[in-house]
This record gives structure tokens, sequence and C-alpha cells, in this order.
């Protein structure tokens, strides 16, 4: 029996029932393991495993596929650097090593207390505004390598509850590829993407 | 987005977002700019006609692989269900259409949605965004929520009695998702890895073994006018060979980034110029990428002046794929640049086809020494070796060796370099370090 609680469950639940056939909510119900335990667990495979009736084996051969899914403990903010081309010809490698240089963490590394991962990613799908950087998926465009250092120490000193794109836009951002116009509300609480049906937008785990 | 140009630029897809930058997204301004007007007309045509209708008005996927819409749809095999998939995974380096397309203007999505759906007999389609594109996916869900309530979508769509359902599912961060029958994978919940083909189209066995029909996010967005406005409006619109119009996603060292929705037959010279701004600093402009990662390189010399359309792209050995325009200045470093793009491919690369998964890598590792100094003599052949067994004969479109098209992608910028600028790559070797640091 799941261990999870039961406003989880049914939201796994409802999950289920949106796709014709179960085995297709295991990314959605991945990304609510990931909610629910912080990363990837053995046991939180085993849990999408039992909610699915697949093996844990099957359930794992998805999550090995997909970067988004990490089956090591994660920071509470996954900060990913975009240095693809795009923003590597804008600038991106001065970021990232101000980043690391920063969180005093080299990429692909958590911090002792478990508070920041520091990542580089391919294409964020952002190149107009180049370079970008997320943390915990919420967007940040036309970032210098001055203003990634104000947003590692931000995140180190505000530990906000919920991050938000148009939030850290404000703060650390420059260039946008585009005019984002009216901001969305809620953001991440955790380092997967803050989704709605998933249960994982700010707003939803406040009330 | 406001620009002078030479020449005209007719909006179609971005005209709303522009007119009204800051509600485009809510469903009362989607209704008030003539919103929902296409699927009525839709809903009232059968498929056949749908069919004939948008095969007439030639529009081309947008995705990168330029097919006929109207011609996917007509093989859609007899077996019901069926179902809709459309394509929002972009990530293709240089490629951020979709993003804007769904934060700014999901509604179109939708009603694209619907008449696809429809013309396909459709009953439940999914939307299949990049796990990274957190916030364009609750803007998009919002107004799904949105069209819920307000019987545009459920079981009685506009009144008709037609039911629809609109799932979106996001991915977890891999690229090759966006290949059609890897994509049909992640959503049945598998790894993400490319069918072996035949069957060459999705329209005959897809997702759940039933007939799919997989569009891109633009190529939907493009429907709701085709109805509202018809055919020859919509061929009026492009080049004779290239109807309506396109989104070039420009980025690298242009002044004015962004993406630009456009008329085809501009030329490169144009796009710089007068839609980028011209080149950062006031540098040379020393090459650039046509068409999105996988696309062979072009440079001043040779393709400033050619027009902008699919034909001329393919005539000059590329092609304009997914409209990402990659623009690099006279300080940037070939052997670099490649590297990047060919890292791209090699940590994309799904490990399924031995050809892609060793020769990406093994190409990324020798660009990478020769960046730093260590290149040894044979390295600049030793790149066109590795790349001759991933794309037998190095010709552009590659001749695949492999089960999609991943892995031949990535000699793309070698057969660039080596072609434009082998004296650099050598350079590099000879003396031990890159030239530009």
């Amino acid at each position: 029996m799941s261990d999870w609680s039961e406003a989880t469950l049914e939201r796994a639940r409802q999950i289920i029932a949106r796709y014709p056939e179960k085995r297709s909510a295991v990314m959605p119900l991945l990304y609510l393991a990931m909610a629910e335990e912080g990363w990837l667990t053995d046991h939180a495979i085993e849990q999408v495993a039992e909610l699915l009736d697949l093996t844990p084996a099957q359930v794992q051969s998805v999550a090995s596929f997909y970067t988004m899914y990490k089956r090591e403990p994660v920071g509470r903010y996954l900060i990913s650097v975009c240095t693809s081309i795009s923003c590597m010809l804008c600038g991106s490698d001065d970021v990232l090593h101000a980043i690391e240089d920063e969180a005093d963490l080299p990429a692909g590394e958590t911090d002792d207390d478990g508070l920041l991962t520091v990542e580089h990613v391919e294409c964020l799908g952002a190149c107009g505004g180049a370079p970008v950087v997320q943390v915990n998926y919420e967007l940040i465009e036309g970032v210098t390598p001055e203003k990634a250092r104000e947003l590692v120490r931000w995140l180190r000193n505000a530990t906000p509850a919920v991050v938000n794109t148009d939030e850290m836009q404000e703060l650390f951002g420059g260039r946008r590829s585009f005019d984002w116009a009216i901001p969305t509300e809620d953001g991440a609480v955790g380092p997967y993407p803050a989704f709605q049906p998933y249960g994982t937008v700010g707003q939803d785990r406040r009330s | 987005m406001t620009l002078t140009t030479s020449f005209e630029r007719p909006l179609v897809v971005t005209k709303r977002m522009v007119d009204y930058p800051n509600d485009s997204h809510t469903l009362e301004r989607y209704r008030a700019t003539g919103g929902y007007e296409g699927a009525r007309k839709a809903l009232g045509m059968t498929r056949d006609e749908l069919v004939e209708l948008v095969k007439e008005s030639g529009l081309l996927g947008r995705g990168g692989a330029a097919f006929s819409a109207g011609m996917k749809w007509s093989l859609l095999a007899p077996a019901r269900p069926a179902y809709l998939i459309v394509n929002g995974d972009e990530s293709e380096p240089g490629t951020f259409k979709d993003r804007q397309l769904i934060e700014r203007d999901p509604h179109q999505i939708i009603e694209g949605t619907i008449i696809a759906a429809w013309a396909n007999e459709v009953n439940h389609a999914f939307i299949y965004i990049r796990g990274e594109y957190a916030k364009p996916a609750r803007r998009l869900q919002a107004a799904i929520d949105e069209a819920y309530a307000a019987g545009i979508l459920g079981d009685d769509v506009l009144g008709t009695g037609y039911r629809l359902d609109i799932t979106v599912h996001l991915g977890a961060g891999a690229y090759i998702c966006g290949e059609e029958t890897a994509l049909i994978n992640s959503l049945e919940g598998r790894r993400g890895e490319p069918r072996l083909k035949p069957p060459y189209f999705p329209a005959a066995i897809g997702l759940y073994g039933q007939p799919t029909i997989v569009n891109n996010i633009e190529t939907v967005s493009n429907l709701p006018h085709i109805l509202v406005n018809g055919v020859d409006w919509y061929k009026g619109l492009g080049h004779p060979e290239d109807t309506g119009t396109f989104m070039i996603s420009l980025s690298g060292h242009v002044n004015r980034p962004g993406n630009y929705e456009l008329p085809h037959g501009i030329t490169w010279r144009q796009l710089f110029e007068e839609v980028g701004g011209g080149i950062r600093n006031g540098n040379e402009l020393k090459m650039w990428i046509p068409g999105g990662a996988s696309a062979p390189w072009f440079t001043p010399e040779e393709h400033l002046d050619l027009e902008i359309t699919k034909g001329a792209a393919a005539g000059a050995g590329s092609m304009l794929g997914s409209g990402a325009v990659i623009v690099m200045d006279e300080t940037t470093c070939v052997v670099r640049a490649a590297e990047r793009v060919v890292r791209f491919f090699a940590h994309e690369s799904c490990g399924e086809c031995t050809p892609c998964r060793e020769g990406t890598s093994w190409l990324e590792m020798i660009l990478r020494r020769i960046e730093a100094g260590q290149g040894r003599p044979i390295d600049a052949d030793l790149l066109l070796d590795v790349s001759d067994n991933i794309n037998i004969g190095l010709t552009f479109p590659p001749r695949q060796t492999t089960i999609c098209p991943l892995g031949p992608s990535a000699t793309s910028p070698i057969m660039s370099i080596m072609n434009y600028y082998k004296d650099e790559v050598l350079q590099h070797i000879e003396l031990g370090r890159c030239p530009f640091s």
C-alpha cells in the first residue's frame, strides 16, 4: 500500500483517468513523485509502478531516459544554465562560471545543505533572450554574469518558498525573446515544472 | 515587433499578439477578434472537404520536415479511435517560436486543434509540450480550462454535439521526443526512442497502435485563418511554392533577435539588415545557420542574396527546417561553434543506433581537443571520416544510417566548417591553441 498522502493519491488517480491507457500516466506521475519525495528515490519509483501496474524496472527505464527526472538528490533550487549554441554566442559560458563560482559548486553538483544544484543544459528555447537560466524550470532571459551572481545570493539569502519566472525576470533578467505581456501567477516549489495537473503550482501548496 | 521594412509583412499567426499585446491570450480578446469562427466553419464541413481545403492551401508542416499538412491528414487509416497530437516539444537549438505562440495566443492553438481533430475524426487530442516550458504550459492549461468552461471543448464543442478533450502532456527534457514516433512512445509511457520504419506515418499505426496525426504548434495555429479567409487568400500571402507566412526565430549576433513572422521570398540580407537590425557592434557577418542545428551553414560570400524559400535553401545544400536562424559574426571561432552544435546531438542521442550513439560522441571529443589546442594533424580528416560513417557520402539531406535523422544531422556543422573554414580548423592544430582565445 502506498504511503503517499491521500491528496497526492487522488491527484494521481485524476491524472491516470485522463489517459486512454494507464501507462501513459508514467511521465506526469514521475513529476508527482518528485513533488512528493523531492527526487526520484527507489521508493518513489516503486510507488509509481504500483499505481500503474508496471514493474519498477519499467518505470526506471522511463525515468532514466529523461534529464528532468532526477534519480539523485537535487537541491531545493535547481539552477539550469543553457550553454547551447545561441546562448554560447552571447556569453553563456561566463554566466555558468559566475554561477559555479558564486555557488561554490561545479556544474552537476548539489551543495551539502541540499539548497542549490547547478547544471548546464542544452537549449531551453529562449534563444532570442540569450543567455538564459532557469531556476526550477522558471525562466530568466538576458542574464549577465553579475546578475547571475545576484541570483545565487538571492536564492541563498531569501530562500523564496515559490520561484516565479516573471518575478525573477524582473530582478535578474534583461533582454527577452519576446514581450511576455501579462505575468502568470504562481511558480515552482521544487525542482520540477510548476504545472497545475501535477499539483506543483506554488499557490496550491500554500493554501 | 513593430518594424519598418522595404517589403510588406502580412501577419497571420502573430497578428493578435502584435495588435493586442496586453491580453492576446484571453478568451475574451480571442472572441472579440474573430476567434473560434474558423472552428465553427470547419465543424460544418466534412472530413473530405477539410482535407481537400488544407491540401489546396499548400500549408506545409512547420516542424521542420515541411510535409503537406493536408496530405498527412489524407493518409489517416480508417480504424478508430484516431488520435491527434500537437507537437510543442520544440527543443532544437535556436528555435523558440512555439513558446511565443503558446504563451501569447493559446486559444489560436486550441482552435487549430479543434479543426485538425474534427477533420481527423478525433475525440481526444494531446498537446505535447517540452517539460522546460512550465509557464507556457500553465498559460495553455488556463486557456483550455477557459475553453471547457465556455463550452468550446468537452462533450458539446461549440454546441454541435461533437466531443473533444484536450490533454496537455509535459515532456521531460529529451529533444528526440520531437520526432513523431519517439513522441508517441513517450506519450505511451515508454522511453522516447524513435520507432522503426515502416510504417512511415503514424497516420497508419500511431498512438496505442491507432491512426494518429502529429501536427506542429505553428501548423495548427495557421488553420483557423485558412478556414476564415480562404485558400486563395492564404496562397496569395506567400511564394508560389511556399504558401502563407512562416516564423523565423532569429538569434545570435544580431542587434534585434526575436521571433518574426515573415513572407517567404525575402533575402537573407533583408532579414539580417531590416529585421535583425544588422550585426552586433557593427561587426562583419561570418556565417549563419539557416534552419536549426541540423542545417548546413551559409556564408555571406555565397548566400546573402539568396531568397528565403525552402527551394532556394535546398538548392544551396541546406534547409529552412524549423525556422531557427543563428547568426555568427567575425569574432566567432568555427571550431567552438561546431562543438556546441555537435555536443547537442551527442547529448540528445537516444542511444538506439550505433552510428549516432558512438559517432556523435566521437565528433564532440575530436572537436573539443582541437579547440583545446590538443588536436592532432590527422584530426581534420578524422572528423570527415567519422562523419562519413554516420552520413555515408556526406550529403545533405543525409543518407540515413539510423532510424531517425538525429545522428546524421550532427554531420552538418562538420561539413560546413570543413567546406568553408578548413584553414581555421587546421590553424588550431598547427598553433596548438584556439586563434580566438
